[in-house]
């Protein structure tokens, strides 16, 4: 079975390229049994998301409209 | 009638210059970026206004959204990489980099047992992200004190994906590293940026 070492690695790279059906298929049997690999994914798109917050984020203090 | 006149897919790209929208954008994602790399507003922001600027006065050679961006940001980095040389810095960077490997090995430990699973204290948490939460100055504060503590290639590629949102290839393409070396970077830049969010944010929420 995958480590988490390397099912970390293909959840991260998940967000860049398309993964493979066997990475798919791998990574997909890890993440069923692997609750802390479920978590770190889902950590993964949060990232994403914050960043985007982030940038638009000075938007809105520029604006000087904090609610 | 006024819809017909913004609806072309082919937007030639001196019209983007005046579409307010994506220009904001734009100027926001090359301003965040900026910043963490001179980490200095003034200059952050002049080299932006400078960089838009050449743009503008060489648009003809350019017709596609996606290509504008990447073009303004090479400009911008090209003066980034100026005002780090003029302030030395820039030399420092690889020395940089290679404390950074190091350190990867390091935390790689830290987190996973020699078998490869993660070490019981390290397993990730449930974020809970309340919206006032994350929105809040305090959560802003501690995003920006991690991005800050990344290695300044991790945090470049980082923000080249996440911020400015390009594309493997193009990040390849401006920094010449391969595919390969992008794809692991920007995992070490993301283990740490989660690292640091946990130990500083995520669990202090959760324990009081
Ligand atoms: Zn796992």
């Amino acid at each position: 079975m995958m480590k988490c070492t390397q099912a970390t690695q293909l959840l991260s790279e998940k967000l860049d390229r398309p993964l493979s059906n066997k990475e798919k298929m791998n990574l997909g049997i890890h993440t069923a049994m692997c609750p802390a690999c479920r978590q770190f994914g889902k950590q993964m798109l949060s990232l994403r998301d914050i960043s985007q917050r982030y940038v638009k984020q000075s938007d809105r203090e520029e604006r000087g409209d904090n609610t | 009638m006024t819809q017909a006149l913004f609806r072309s897919d082919k937007q030639p790209s001196g019209q983007l210059f005046h579409n307010n929208e994506f220009m904001n954008d734009l100027r926001l994602q090359m301003l965040k970026f900026a910043i963490l790399q001179v980490r200095n507003e003034a200059l952050a922001e002049d080299a932006v206004q400078d960089a838009m600027l050449s743009a503008y006065q060489n648009i003809d050679r350019f017709n596609r959204q996606a290509a504008l961006k990447t073009w303004v940001f090479a400009i911008l980095k090209n003066k980034l990489i100026d005002i780090l040389r003029k302030e030395k810095r820039y030399t420092n960077a690889s020395i940089l980099e290679e404390g950074a490997s190091l350190n990867d090995e390091a935390l790689i430990d830290h987190l996973f047992t020699e078998n490869g699973h993660w070490q019981k204290d390290e397993r990730p948490q449930k974020w809970y992200e309340p919206d006032h939460g994350v929105e809040s100055k305090h959560f802003w504060r501690i995003f920006d004190t991690c991005l800050e503590a990344l290695p300044a290639k991790y945090s470049r590629f980082f923000m080249m994906r996440e911020f400015l949102e390009l594309d493997t290839n193009e990040i390849c393409d401006n920094e010449e590293v391969t595919v390969s070396n992008l794809n692991t970077t920007l995992f070490r830049a993301r283990l740490r940026l989660r690292e640091c969010l946990e130990d500083n944010w995520f669990q202090g929420e959760n324990n009081t």
